[in-house]
């Protein structure tokens, strides 16, 4: 499709990428390389620390998915992430399946569950629906912390993993979510850049419009909303595999998403890299400054009311707007060819 | 089971006062304040810190919160808040949802996290004998009590003032309600004004009822948000409607289980969302 | 003839999209002007930019002797110019009453209160606590345009009071013309029906593709001509 008009009119080209983009593919690829290489010369501590950042970083990523591209802006995406945790436990402790591959499969459950949690939270759309996304998330985690199987409100352990020994499972939780992480950036990028991408934006930038052109609104906020739960189930089974404790109260927190939010607004909504940059200021503001507890997270608070009020782009946007930077490109330019 | 109902509805007086404001608040400009709560919380601090500090009468120091009250209202919506309203519901999610961080931690570090309250003495037991089986609290009464008298001065403003027509003019279409001479944003500020005033009685009174902490704040902000949705948008006497059904279900909730209270509220709420999403009795707009 | 309202090279834009593209238009006390063209033509658009609901540059348009130009609506009315919006927008969650009152915000003095409009228009009376919107499209019409006076302006701006409306319907709301221009009013209309447009007012202008296509007195032309300024042809 996105070639058809340079098809009929040979002085337009469609250009894609550019020189920066294609560099920065390169560059992550060897970094991706360098990354997996991490378990014979990193230290523990590492593994752990990036196994966290993933699991933010994912997190992020999927509500940016929802909220920038889908246009819909949840507070409750911590039900999904809860629900995969909760899940790849209980496939793990209960059905003796290996918690590394249950990952994927509480990711599953939570896209599953997701279906019929849309039909609720669709009845409410704009601030109300994220209220109400929060209030669903509520009672996943007040249901949780009445079953005494999983621990009730205390939680429980990951029982599954006991017998493998220190160094390879920290290795290979690692490596789990080295590979959640670039399946994550691979999916959300050729999602958008796919035709049902720009079906998304159509219909971020104007529902009925999009609804008019034959774009099956309905149908693509429930994928959406589906896709983003997947991820967010991924986020919140890989993260217990890590921390190898689960309680409702972390599971369900709603800080999951007010982090995501912070990250997302203060790295630029709507863009695909604004979570990755988004997501490395946190981790960087958490590494020095969460001594200072509860000062910190008001300035986060504070950075947050400030950028959205004056920097509405994010950061990144702001920088994307001023410079023209750009990693991930899902827009098209009508460029001539001898530019 | 008399207890329960009875229980209940005084429960849902509170409830009513915490969702009045949000009511408000989203009927004139169509902002979430996820800080509702939070600010609630703030404004029973604010009272404890003005006894401490004073050494004051909790009544007294409770009503010089509520001017302080409105003008910290018209100021944030004036100064912060109006540069968030438009199509997009996400730049005012984000702000009031950093203004409820920024609050709970604040209130954190000036207070610490040991639940505090607003000590009146007797009162707070106080009850009062209906029949020969029944002790009602003297404190929910009053709570109860000025629920309804909000509600009603809430609608008749609305109804029988101009300020009223200006705030149902502004919600309909605010071009058009420029057109005819209204500083739009001068009005969401008074709005919000007394939003928080509203808040303020909710905050004051809670803490007079029982010990609040810095983050208790979440949770009051939930059940303002399904008083207001299973009681209908665009009618006060609906919110406080919705409320009361809430404490109702909350009290019936608790009565078979104490660990399910909240849970079955929450449960109720949705089955409104799913079978009547316009809630129980909406105000139907022309 | 006392330059009442006046716009020299107006220029309009939504966005990136240019609507205007140089309007010169000018209007005298106590004359109603008629404004025709087809739908897209630019009359809306023209008007707004006089009230202020879309930006204009500052000195191109001229009110009273002053450069009104992008001043907020609320002042533009304070000074004496009112709109009756296109599509009536009235208020639904206002009565009848309480949409004419909200028109009298401004307080200026002058002939129009509410007794005078229930007069006028005797049916308003009758519905004034029913909301204003459950009255019929012509009975809405007049609650518009008593939304206007009652903000007692010197110009009475009035886009497309026949939108929507039967012939029948829309001889009424123009009967009661006289009574409004009678009190020294000063009138344009934006208007669809051009039979109509030709036969109330004195001077008309045709507005083409946001261009003006044909100006002068309305008498002065044939239907032909008026054909083909309209259309652009």
């Amino acid at each position: 499709m996105g070639n058809d008009i340079a098809m009929t009119n040979p002085a337009f080209d469609v250009a894609r990428g550019n020189r920066a983009s294609h560099t920065a593919l390169a560059i992550g690829a060897a970094l991706v390389l360098l990354a997996a290489s991490l378990p014979w010369w990193g230290e523990s501590s590492w593994m752990r620390e990036f196994v966290e950042i993933a699991c933010y970083f994912i997190f992020a990523m999927m509500w940016n998915l929802l909220a920038g591209y889908g246009g819909m802006v949840s507070i409750g995406q911590q039900a999904f992430f809860g629900f995969g945790g909760y899940v790849m436990l209980m496939l793990g402790n209960f059905a003796g399946v290996n918690p590394f591959v249950a990952i994927p499969l509480g990711a599953f459950a939570a896209a599953l569950v997701a279906v019929p949690v849309s039909f609720v939270a669709f009845r409410l759309s704009g601030g109300y629906f994220a209220i109400g996304t929060w209030v669903i998330a509520e009672v996943f985690r007040l249901s949780f912390a009445n079953v005494s199987a999983v621990g009730g409100g205390s939680g429980t352990t990951l029982t599954a993993l006991r017998g493998i020994e220190k160094a390879t499972r920290e290795s290979v939780t690692y490596w789990m979510a080295l590979a959640c992480v670039v399946a994550a950036i691979a999916l959300v990028y050729l999602f958008l850049r796919s035709k049902r991408g720009l079906a998304l934006l159509a219909i971020r930038d104007n529902e009925v419009a999009a609804e008019s052109q034959g774009v099956p609104v309905q149908r693509m906020k429930l994928a959406v909303y589906v896709v983003a739960a997947f991820g967010a189930g991924l986020a919140g089974a890989l993260y217990f595999v890590g921390n190898l404790r689960i309680s409702p109260d972390a599971a369900f927190s709603v800080n999951w998403s007010a982090f995501a939010i912070f990250m997302v607004v203060i790295g630029g909504i709507g863009r695909i890299e604004g979570p990755l940059v988004g997501a490395l200021i946190f981790w960087a503001l958490n590494k020095f400054l969460s001594d200072y507890g509860t000062w910190y997270l008001l300035g986060l608070g504070l950075l947050a009311i400030v950028v959205t009020l004056f920097f509405k782009q994010g950061l990144w946007g702001y920088a994307q707007q001023r410079w023209g930077w750009s990693l991930f490109p899902t827009q098209r330019k009508l460029v001539r060819p001898d530019a | 089971m008399i207890e329960t109902l009875v229980q209940g509805l005084l429960l849902g007086g509170l409830y009513t006062l915490f969702a009045l404001g949000q009511s408000l608040m989203f009927g004139v400009m169509r902002l979430t304040n996820t800080a509702q709560g939070d600010f609630i919380i703030l404004a029973a601090f604010a009272a404890i810190g003005g006894i401490a500090l004073t050494g004051g009468a909790p009544g007294l120091v409770a009503l010089a919160v509520l001017p302080l009250a409105f003008g910290f209202g018209y100021a944030l919506q004036r100064y912060v808040l109006n540069g968030t309203l438009g199509k997009d519901p996400l730049p005012s999610l984000v702000v009031t949802f950093g203004l409820s961080i920024v609050i709970q931690n604040l209130l954190l570090e000036v207070f610490s996290a040991d639940p505090r309250a607003i000590e009146i003495g007797g009162l707070a037991t106080q009850g009062v004998e209906v029949g020969d089986a029944l002790s009602l609290g003297v404190l929910p009464l009053v709570v109860l009590a000025v629920a309804v008298a909000a509600t009603a001065a809430l609608q008749w403003l609305f109804a029988h003032t101009a300020l009223g027509r200006s705030f149902r003019a502004v919600s309909d279409d605010r071009e058009i309600a420029e057109l005819m001479g209204l500083d739009a944003r001068k009005v969401y500020a008074l709005a919000t004004a007394i939003a928080f005033v509203l808040i303020a009685i909710a905050g004051v009174l809670q803490g007079m009822r029982t010990t609040v902490s810095p983050s208790d704040g979440p949770l009051l902000l939930l059940f303002a948000f399904e008083a207001v949705i299973i009681g209908g948008m665009g009618s006060f006497w609906g919110t406080l409607a919705g409320a009361m059904i809430l404490g109702l279900t909350q009290q019936i909730g608790f009565r078979l289980d104490p660990g399910w209270g909240i849970w079955f509220g929450h449960i109720v709420f949705l089955a409104v969302l799913v079978l009547r999403p316009q809630g129980l009795f909406p105000k139907t707009k022309g | 003839m006392t330059r009442l309202l006046a716009t020299r090279g107006l220029q309009a834009f939504y966005g990136d999209a240019q609507a205007l593209f140089g309007i010169d238009f000018e209007l005298a006390k106590g004359e109603l002007v008629a404004i025709i063209g087809s739908n897209g033509a630019g009359k809306s658009t023209f008007l707004k930019c006089l009230t202020g609901l879309v930006r204009a540059p500052r000195t191109a348009i001229e009110f009273k002797g002053e450069a009104i130009g992008g001043i907020p609506a609320g002042e533009i009315v304070r000074r004496g110019l009112a709109l009756v919006p296109e599509g009536r927008r009235l208020f639904p969650s206002l009565s009848v009453e309480e949409n004419l009152l909200m028109g009298g915000l401004t307080q200026r003095p002058g002939p129009w209160n509410l007794q005078r409009l229930y007069a006028l228009f005797p049916i308003l009376a009758e519905k004034r606590q029913l909301p204003a919107t459950s009255l019929s499209g012509g009975q809405q019409q007049m609650v518009a345009l008593g939304r206007a006076l009652m903000s007692n302006p010197e110009v009475l701006l009035c886009d497309e009071l026949s939108l929507g409306l039967a012939p029948i319907v829309i001889r009424e709301i123009y009967a009661a013309m006289p009574a409004i221009t009678g009190e020294g009013m000063t009138v344009v209309i934006v208007e669809q029906d051009v039979t109509m447009a030709q036969r109330v007012s004195q001077r008309i202008y045709c507005l083409q593709e946001g261009r003006v296509s044909l100006q002068g007195r309305s008498d002065a032309f044939t239907r032909e001509q008026i054909s083909q300024a309209y259309f652009g042809l």
